[in-house]
């Protein structure tokens, strides 16, 4: 398994965000269109933090038009140019599956620090 | 068919593409191969070259096969396996075979043993799809039902019923290689391959013909 683990290696960012599941992040995306490259922004709150090593994922909910959308990452993916985090959450879950119930005030999240 | 490698799974992960996008890959422990023998028509009935893998301590091969080696100028081998080379190709013995005879975009079929699920029934074993689990269906909620007629008064060959599943050998065709290290001989391969981690396959290239779309 550990020339497994050093397949996986390679493909790891260096630089893990440190970002944990309550804060809000701004994910910049690379976004390629008709062979132009541009960066897009998709920000909103992190409600979980799923996998480990090259498989690890985090899942961004937002409010989009009234809509609740949720967006799945891959941590190591290159296709993220970088996180940024806006706003620390103070959060007693690891996984905030319950935001999907509460609709305005209720969904908020207070702010850590 | 061309050029063919012994090798050992040794599982799955994911990896990136240039695009960004995950591809699933198998990582296969492949070569070095050394070809020990080539099977001529005319002396052995049928044209093959023979290749081992994983060295193995000089007591455990038998004197017959420690003729073998020594002609071909190596120390003893674990596992050997034959493949057919492609009209053309020329191999010699004592010559080396690395993941380099790959390289990355090419299709190949992987051939292993599957795993081994002893004596199942015909739900797991040819996808049958069972009984009713309610409805007055008793003790035969997962039996293959009817197997034939009673004026027919025997089975038909080949039914498909119950019996011994897996632990044979597969081959899966047309998988794309996502990568190949040459230094740590390893080869990144599309998708899954039969057999549990640590067992022992052949990757070869896929033959032209049958290579148009694959996976």
């Amino acid at each position: 398994m550990d020339r497994l683990a050093a397949v996986e290696q390679d493909q790891l960012k260096t630089a893990t965000p440190g970002f944990t599941p309550g804060d809000t992040v701004r994910v910049h995306l690379k976004v390629t269109e008709g062979g132009r490259e541009r960066i897009q922004a998709f920000e909103g709150v992190v409600t979980a933090r799923k996998g480990g090593g090259v498989r690890e994922t985090f899942t961004v909910r937002r409010i989009s038009h009234g809509v609740g959308v949720e967006r799945i990452f891959p941590v190591h993916s290159p296709r993220i140019e970088r996180v940024e985090v806006t706003r620390k959450g103070k959060v007693r879950q690891a996984k905030l599956y319950y935001l999907r119930r509460k609709v305005g005030r209720e969904a908020k999240i207070k702010e850590n620090r | 068919m061309m050029a063919a490698i012994i090798g050992r799974k040794l599982g799955m992960t994911q990896v990136f593409d240039e695009a960004g996008n995950v591809v699933p890959v198998t990582v296969i422990q492949a070569g070095p191969c050394i070809v020990t023998e080539i099977r001529t028509p005319k002396r052995d009935g049928y044209a093959a070259v023979q290749v081992g893998f994983e060295p193995v301590a000089e007591r455990k091969v038998t004197k017959p096969m420690k003729g073998v080696f020594a002609r071909a100028k190596t120390a003893p081998r674990r596992l050997l396996r034959e493949f057919i080379p492609t009209a053309g190709e020329t191999y010699a013995v004592g010559q080396e075979i690395t993941v380099a005879a790959f390289g990355g975009g090419d299709l190949v079929d992987v051939i292993g043993t599957s795993r081994g699920r002893g004596f199942a029934g015909g739900i797991k074993r040819h996808n049958f799809r069972g009984q009713r689990d309610t409805h007055g269906v008793s003790l035969m909620h997962r039996a293959i039902g009817s197997i034939g007629s009673s004026s027919m008064g025997r089975v038909w060959p080949g039914k498909r019923m119950p019996g011994r599943h897996g632990g044979k050998r597969v081959t899966v065709k047309g998988l794309r290689v996502v990568k190949v290290d040459a230094g740590g001989h390893l080869l990144l391969v599309r998708g899954a391959i039969p057999g549990p981690r640590g067992s022992v396959v052949m990757v070869r290239k896929t033959a032209a013909a049958a290579r148009p779309g694959g996976r």
